[in-house]
């Protein structure tokens, strides 16, 4: 069984470091849909998917990845809102791992949004 | 639902809502019994005789900007048809429990999913709240608890939000769930 006990060592590595987060920086919030429809559609892979992508790219420092509740377009889940700082907010929707993926890519990392995958792209009669 | 593990998920972000400081989930299973029992307890806000006898009619919300609230419902329902049961009590101002039974072999159970991711998300975004998770498997078991965490990093309450997203001590509570569920399953698949 692994034990809580090894947190010592990161207790050690951490110390000094709490608080030394730069919080002015301009943030671009990438938000989640996970109430009910959120989840059964499959936000949870979605969010991990960014989360885990926004550490590993060291972009945790100006871009804060957080959830909300049922946005109200629930036959579009999941779907993932990008905040940038300039006001702007983008939607995409119908999510999966792989989009996730080219949002992060693409969006997050150089600024481009990924119009096909966005609410404005999709036929929002079908 | 295709995965019990994000009905729990579902449950838990009303105890989210509702204000909580500490949710406990318990999943257990016994394979004598041929039983799988969920309990999701939280201390938040609670709810009043009269909204408990609806919160299982998929009909109902508390929401006026839209209709919406089938948690509870796919819940419920999601156990019951397993042979099992589900309840909800809950207190004003001290909190609510809402419990399910599965029947563990049931044709109809839903596999219990990823667990460890639901309870990753639950903790890695909700640094505020204190979590306790407790895993078993007949006699064995393994238990989670943020606090001891927060204690043994020695943290201040203002630190919580920034400790439980730092790289190292999520990867440490990723590692921590996945080994220690890994050891109890023993390669079973629930």
């Amino acid at each position: 069984m692994k034990s809580l006990a090894e947190l010592k060592a990161i207790k050690e590595k951490m110390q000094g470091q709490v608080g030394i987060r730069n919080h002015d920086e301009a943030h671009t919030r990438v938000v989640v849909g996970m109430a009910t429809c959120g989840i059964a559609a499959g936000a949870r892979p979605v969010l991990q998917t960014i989360a885990t992508l926004v550490q590993e790219k060291n972009l945790s420092g100006k871009v804060e990845v957080t959830q909300t509740g049922c946005i109200g377009l629930c036959q579009y889940e999941p779907i993932v809102e990008v905040f940038t700082p300039d006001g702007e907010k983008v939607t995409y929707i119908k999510m999966d791992e792989g989009k996730a993926r080219e949002i992060v890519d693409k969006h997050l990392v150089r600024g481009v949004i990924v119009s096909e995958y966005t609410v404005g792209a999709s036929d929002l009669n079908k | 639902m295709q995965e019990i593990s994000l009905n729990i998920l579902d449950v838990a972000q009303n105890s989210v809502k509702a204000k909580a400081t500490l949710i406990e989930l318990a999943v257990e299973m016994n394979t004598a019994k041929d039983s799988l029992s969920v309990e999701i307890k939280d201390n938040g806000c609670g709810m009043t005789a009269e909204t408990l006898e609806k919160v299982t009619d998929p009909f109902f919300t508390t929401r006026d900007t839209r209709k919406i609230g089938l948690g509870i419902p796919f819940f419920k329902e999601a156990a019951e048809s397993t042979g099992g049961n589900f309840g909800i009590t809950s207190e004003v101002n001290v909190g609510t429990t809402v419990k399910a039974g599965f029947g563990l072999s049931h044709i109809d159970r839903a596999p219990l999913g990823d667990l460890n991711s639901t309870v990753e998300m639950l903790v890695f975004y909700n640094t505020h709240i204190d979590f306790v998770y407790r895993y078993s498997v007949d006699s064995e078991e393994f238990t989670l608890d943020t606090r001891e965490i927060a204690e043994l990093l020695e943290i201040t309450p203002e630190q919580r939000a920034e400790a439980f997203s730092s790289p190292d001590v999520k990867e440490f509570i990723s590692g921590f769930l996945k080994e220690n569920t890994d050891e109890i399953n023993k390669g079973r698949i629930f």
